[in-house]
């Protein structure tokens, strides 16, 4: 240790100043050095003045995954609230929306995670890892599927809302590795929500799938979303949406066991009404 | 904004040469300065690496880095400064522009330029002292010389006045596309041009301009000697040279705060406004790493230029360093 570093603000401000979310040690990490489990986010180092000892020390310093940004609980607080103000504000934010349910989601992510631990069918997804992406789905071979089936109708969904399965961001602000799955996970299972539930990319669409999150994952984002969601609406889709979606939403959502736990890349050739019936997704009322 | 492009690979080394001589220079100077301790607070680099933020980097990839970041921040570069600094980088721009004090003639070279925050100041500054002058003439019963008549009656300038002219280089496209833009939308078109350059090896002939600034740029650049070599040979004789850059803050207790919101806040800004963590915290561990006002007042001193001195603002935040070549 450099004497240096005892001396003078390098000292005092340290931790302060060495914050989390920092780049270094990116690098080693990108390497694919193992992830160390636990907990992402501890105080580093007091110090500026780095040895040759000290910068191995830093190599374990904490980029779970890769694209994980450790941060602060301050910073997870102002994220928190600056994500909700710029979601409302400019719609248009995906990333706001994905950001607030990365800093907030935590508990409800733990107890996600315990759930699909307790089933069968989830235990092995968080084993697997399985990934929705345009690269591993063989998206000619389910439109040829007959109709009706839930590879078939997902494919049809993609095509009709010009929506791809790769626009999901990815996970930067959990710090937990495998919770961070389990919130890609619930990202990338939200257009197969859509596709179960009958409900279009449009704003209505997006509120009733929001209802039906909020009550499977108690995601704090997915409740803010859902109750203020209607903000924008006209009152005639208002009054569709109050009379008859959300309820239907809620109850479909309370029925249904965790819709995390279900291997739906295994069920493509099954029909969409035999897997609502599964899951417990109450048939959608005709709009 | 920021400088920098791969070096070839014989001034690479001679580069790393230089970067090594001065890493043990500033090492051995240091140890007896108390303030500018932060200053010592370095990684110590290999030869032919530097540092990108708290990374250790080859050479060649922080010029590609720093490019890169640039590139994704040029579209939000205005709005992000407002929002960081709570719009006083506004003020520190008014106060560098009072220090130079440009008269109508002066050629100007605003290297790191990018979005033109500079150079526009310039070019008000330059008109309304001109108008001044008028003025001035008119009170005191003067006679304005035909030209002047003239041009006071045009409704728009067609050249600025006594004939300025300001050149923004920066070596990032996206962000000199962004300053013409601005250009165009505010009105701003003679006595101006724009130039892709590298601080490094700037595309100038010697001895070409009255001053030369560069505000908030050289702590991008990979080898700040060179281009302070560059900006000496680019001077016109009696020419200055003007440095608007983040510096060390002199006082411990606003330090501390300083850093607090640096580090927690800043990033956040960037995710939030900008959808870019990534480069603001380039941005605030690139500060640290910058010397501090004493140290960068004598790698001036070192270039050639005489009469250096510096002046902090925002209490160290930023100071200005200015020279002169003599």
């Amino acid at each position: 240790m450099l004497p240096i570093g005892w001396l003078g603000r390098a000292r005092m401000g340290g931790w302060l100043r060495r914050a989390p979310g920092s780049l270094r040690g990116l690098r080693h990490l990108a390497l694919g050095s193992p992830a160390p489990i636990g907990r992402g986010y501890r105080p580093p180092h007091t110090d500026l003045t780095v040895t040759a000892e000290e910068h191995v020390d830093e190599e374990r310093y904490y980029q779970l995954y890769p694209g994980h940004i450790p941060t602060s609980p301050l910073q997870k607080a102002l994220l928190s609230a600056g994500a909700a103000f710029m979601a409302l504000y400019n719609p248009y934010r995906h990333d706001m929306v994905a950001v607030l349910g990365e800093t907030t989601g935590t508990s409800a992510l733990q107890s996600l995670r315990d759930k699909m631990r307790h089933d069968p069918e989830g235990y092995q997804i968080l084993q697997e890892r399985p990934r929705i992406r345009l690269s591993t789905l063989d998206v000619t071979g389910l439109r040829g599927l007959p109709d009706g089936t839930f590879g078939r109708e997902y494919v049809r969904f993609l095509d009709s809302n010009r929506v791809s399965p790769d626009t999901r961001m990815p996970v930067k602000f959990v710090d937990d590795e495998e919770l961070a799955y389990v919130i890609q996970r619930y990202r990338e299972v939200h257009d197969l929500m859509h596709t179960l539930l009958g409900m279009p990319t449009n704003m209505l669409g997006e509120i009733v799938v929001k209802w039906f999150e909020a009550v499977q994952t108690g995601l704090p984002m997915c409740i803010l979303g859902a109750v203020f969601g209607p903000v924008r609406l006209n009152a005639r889709k208002l009054q569709i949406l109050t009379t008859e979606l959300i309820p239907w939403a809620v109850r479909s959502g309370l029925n249904a066991s965790c819709v995390l736990n279900f291997y739906y890349e295994n069920r493509w050739e099954q029909t969409v009404e035999s897997l609502r019936e599964e899951i417990g997704i109450l048939h959608p009322p005709t709009i | 904004s920021a400088k920098f492009t791969p070096l070839p690979k014989m001034a690479a080394s001679i580069g790393a040469v230089v970067c090594r001589a001065l890493h043990s220079r500033r090492h051995g100077k240091f140890l007896s300065i108390g303030r500018g301790l932060f200053s010592g607070a370095r990684c110590l680099v290999a030869e032919g690496e530097t540092h990108f933020g708290f990374q250790t980097v080859s050479e060649t990839e922080k010029g590609e880095k720093v490019y890169h970041v640039f590139e994704s921040v040029a579209k939000k570069y205005d709005i992000m400064n407002d929002s960081m600094s709570l719009g006083i980088h506004r003020l520190w721009k008014d106060i560098l522009l009072h220090q130079m004090n440009p008269y109508p003639g002066t050629q100007l070279l605003d290297v790191a330029g990018g979005t033109g925050d500079i150079a526009f100041r310039f070019i008000n500054y330059v008109r309304s002292q001109w108008e001044h002058q008028i003025r001035q003439k008119l009170k005191s019963h003067q006679n304005l010389s035909w030209q002047e008549i003239s041009k006071s009656y045009q409704e728009e300038e067609l050249k600025l006045p006594g004939g300025s002219q300001v050149v923004v280089c920066d070596i990032n496209k996206e962000m000199l596309k962004v300053g013409k833009q601005k250009a165009q939308h505010l009105g701003y078109s003679e006595g101006l041009s724009w130039v892709v350059g590298n601080a490094e090896e700037l595309p100038f002939n010697d001895s070409k301009f009255d001053v030369y600034t560069i505000a908030f740029g050289i702590r991008n650049v990979t080898h700040i000697d060179q281009a302070l070599q560059e900006a000496y040979r680019v001077l016109k004789p009696g020419g200055r040279f003007l440095c608007l850059e983040f510096s060390q803050v002199n006082n411990p207790l606003f330090s501390r705060l300083y850093d607090l919101y640096s580090f927690q806040v800043i990033p956040v800004l960037g995710e939030i406004i900008a959808g870019d963590w990534k480069s603001y915290q380039y941005l605030v561990e690139s500060i640290r790493h910058f010397p501090a006002q004493e140290e960068f007042k004598a790698m001036i001193e070192d270039a050639g230029f005489l009469k250096v001195e510096y002046r902090n603002l925002t209490s160290g935040i930023v100071a200005i360093h200015s020279g002169f070549k003599l």
